[in-house]
């Protein structure tokens, strides 16, 4: 513990941090660019440079540790000149684009240019003119955005394991790329988008599905239906400026209805549907000695992930498909065939947490007849953005409730939407299947929270079920390790490919911080404590659809709409 | 693809238990057995060294001397360096540019041409320089270098 002084002020430190993590602590601003919490400093942008008494030059906070007695000024003349000189520079070969770009008002580096006051142009630089990409069906890229901070190269490797792209070339001519440059589509990226929620400008945003899906709203020959993921309605506030951590269910879903969309649903329906299907399969492999231990398949960043690095787990793959397609599956046929609807007609929209999920509506397994069962997938920031286009005051709405045949949700179908909601809600509902009793504490504490590896072992009659839990598939990749390695004690394991699950997903609102993160965790179990249907084996809903459609969990029907299979993929680059 | 791939596997075979940092080393002992450094190639040494094709390509094209394609029957190679620069290099690549249709480190489609360009060559005092297949083109003017690539196709012609 020492000492050292900020801006005049003496302020205490335990000696063995940063500049910049004792200025934040202080309440001192310090603009960063590179910098990312929770991440060792890499000093690539300058931005946070501050006065070292002392010293001739700047130095970078972000990774300048604090010694004894320093002397610190973070906003002299010199400070705030160097500081708009980075800026100055970054916007010097910056494409002026700002009124069409997508990140208009919601960008990093706009907000600089603007704190900064930057009026003139000194420094006038070569536009580069370099092609965008968008081949990939879940992210765009437009180099020219870039200011190469490298956030998204760090995220990609140190989060995701996956190391889609990274710095290629050097000096003036230096991207961020793709090996050999070739398309994100062909590449090993897993499309979870990531990478938008940490770069700072439009250089990676959403592949938009929005024109597609306002031209349908408008087309008197198509039945649109929407359907929203259990994530969205607890973040899709934030995109109105209410602070995170509000469920606003009904407001959606009314507001839903006045953009046009004929029908509402919940995916937390077939995330109940998902219960009855993926516990049975569990249930019948432990029964049976089915492969072990077997993994989820919900998050279709994951799927990807796991086709590529680790085939040898396909067979350890849920055969079951995700809550969305299981929806889009039941929209086209059942809904269709009651409604006397032409399937062909209809346009299945969802909205989704997920940039992924854009990927996994086109996979070819996904659908029959050459139709896809979801046609287009839009983002949680997209459906903000409609709502704007339409000029629905989402927040000012009555609130509405989603319709039939899928109106009924239980909690457990909710939690979906953090780390560990899947889990506890199979765990609930195979505890019922196999003993046919409730548990009698449906809370499973030990798989909640925003740790990356949960693991439980829970009792259920006299087999010792156990269970663990991954989100990022870094995280994930060390689980199989362990397996693969030998462990044998675990039976199921669930992964979702974002850290901390779909409220954290790459289609997420974005600067949604760690705090953000836990409001919206939170919103869901509020969720999960205030309402009474809380397992997924009582959703009345789900086994009407089974009586009159489906037949049973595994059956015939189920097994030719609800189940798929996934194959090895050859990663191109 | 295969053929390259099994090419590479006694150079790799070459550093066992190789880590990160013989990455530039592999590279160079590829690139000098296949005149470049393919696709295939970049894969193997990835899965070889455990590290993921976007590291690999982003290492290579750290340093000037990787090809990614190979090389043409003629290759060109225009110096840039501070007394070809002087002496007017830039014009003289633009020219080579404009007449081969292709940029500095592509092979032209017909495998005919692939261009080049170099910090410097050595010869400063024959600036501007260019080198064709190795041999030294000295006082170069943006007329003299399209003659040469002349050369170069009628050559091709006629053998
Ligand atoms: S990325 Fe930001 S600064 Fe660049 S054009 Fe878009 S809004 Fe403007
Ligand atoms: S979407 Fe995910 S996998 Fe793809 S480049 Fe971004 S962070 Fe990497
Ligand atoms: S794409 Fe975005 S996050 Fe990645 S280096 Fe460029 S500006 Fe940074
Ligand atoms: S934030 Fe410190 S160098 Fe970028
Ligand atoms: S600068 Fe061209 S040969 Fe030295």
């Amino acid at each position: 513990m020492f000492t050292i002084e900020v801006d005049s002020k003496t302020v205490e430190t335990n000696g063995s941090e940063t500049i910049l993590s004792v200025c934040k602590r202080e309440g001192v601003h310090v603009p960063t660019l590179c910098h990312m919490e929770g991440f060792p400093p890499s000093g690539a942008c300058r931005l946070c440079m501050v006065e070292l008494e002392g010293s001739s030059g700047l130095v970078p906070s972000c990774s300048f540790p604090v010694t004894k007695g320093m002397k610190i000024k973070t906003r002299s003349p010199k400070v705030l000149a160097a500081r708009r000189t980075i800026v100055e520079l970054l916007l010097s070969n910056h494409p002026d684009d700002c009124l069409y770009c997508s990140r208009n008002q919601r960008c990093d580096l706009q907000t600089l240019a603007a704190e900064f006051g930057v009026r003139e142009r000194h420094y006038i630089g070569k536009k580069n003119n370099r092609d965008m990409d968008v081949s990939s069906p879940s992210i765009v890229r437009d180099p020219d955005k870039c200011v190469l901070c490298g956030r998204c190269v760090r995220v990609c490797e140190e989060i995701q394991g996956v190391s889609a792209i990274d710095f290629i070339h050097r000096g003036p001519k230096a991207v961020v790329g793709t090996a050999f440059e070739t398309g994100l589509n062909v590449s090993s990226c897993i499309n979870c988008g990531q990478c938008i929620l940490v770069c700072p400008t439009a250089a990676l945003t959403e592949h938009s599905y929005l024109a597609e899906v306002v031209a349908a709203l408008s087309d008197p020959n198509k039945f649109v239906v929407v359907q929203h993921a259990p994530a969205v309605s607890v973040t899709i506030a934030e995109e109105f400026g209410i602070k995170p951590g509000k469920d606003a269910d009904g407001q959606m879903v009314a507001a839903l209805r006045k953009l046009g969309f004929k029908r509402v649903f919940d995916t937390s329906f077939t995330a109940d549907l998902t219960i009855m299907e993926e516990g049975s399969e569990l249930v019948k492999r432990i029964q049976s000695g089915g492969t072990l231990p077997m993994l989820t398949s919900c998050s279709p960043g994951w799927i990807k992930y796991v086709e590529q690095f680790y085939p040898d787990f396909i067979p350890n793959l849920s055969t079951c498909k995700s809550p969305q397609q299981m929806m889009g599956a039941v929209i086209k046929t059942f809904f269709a065939q009651r409604e006397g609807l032409d399937p062909s007609k209809i346009v299945s929209v969802s909205i989704m947490p997920c940039t992924a999920k854009k990927f996994e509506c086109a996979r070819e397994e996904m659908g029959r007849d050459y139709v896809q069962d979801v046609d287009y997938v839009l983002t949680t920031r997209e459906l903000g953005q409609l709502i704007r286009m339409f000029g629905v005051d989402m927040m000012e709405v009555e609130p509405d409730r989603a319709d039939t045949p899928f109106g009924m949700r239980s909690t457990a179908g909710k939690i979906f939407g953090a780390t560990g909601g899947v889990m506890e809600a199979a765990i609930r509902s195979a505890y019922f299947l196999l003993t046919g009793k409730e548990l009698k504490e449906l809370r499973v504490q030990e798989v909640r929270g925003l740790e990356g590896i949960k693991e439980a072992k829970i009792k259920i009659g006299d087999l010792e079920v156990g269970v663990a839990v991954a989100s990022s598939l870094k995280n994930a990749a060390q689980l199989l390790e362990s397996v693969r390695a030998g462990r044998k004690d675990i039976h199921f394991i669930e992964v979702m490919t974002c850290p901390g699950g779909c409220i954290a997903g790459g289609g997420q609102p974005l600067h949604g911080d760690q705090n953000a993160i836990k409001a919206r965790m939170q919103a869901l179990y509020q969720i999960d404590r205030d309402e009474t249907l809380r397992v997924s084996h009582k959703n009345e809903d789900v086994a009407r659809l089974y009586q009159e459609f489906l037949g049973a969990p595994l059956g015939e029907m189920s097994h030719k709409l609800l189940h798929t299979h996934y194959h090895k993929r050859e990663v191109l680059v | 693809m295969t053929t390259v791939t099994q090419d590479i596997q006694p150079i790799l075979k070459k550093y066992p238990n190789a880590r990160r940092d013989s990455l530039i080393t592999i590279l160079q002992e590829v690139q000098d057995a296949q005149g470049y450094v393919s696709k295939e190639s970049v894969i193997a040494i990835g899965q070889y060294l455990r590290l993921p094709a976007s590291k690999v390509f982003g290492v290579a094209t750290f340093y000037n001397q990787f090809r990614f394609h190979p090389t043409g029957r003629f290759h060109v190679q225009v110096c840039r360096g501070t007394a070809c620069h002087v002496k007017g290099s830039l014009s003289l690549l633009d020219t080579v540019k404009k007449d081969l249709k292709i940029l500095p480190g592509q092979t032209s489609r017909d495998r005919m041409f692939s261009l080049e360009v170099v910090a410097c060559l050595g010869a400063c005092g024959l600036s501007p320089v260019m080198c064709v297949n190795g041999e030294f083109f000295a006082r170069m003017t943006p007329t003299r270098a399209r003659k040469l690539l002349d050369g170069c196709r009628k050559e091709a012609v006629q053998s």
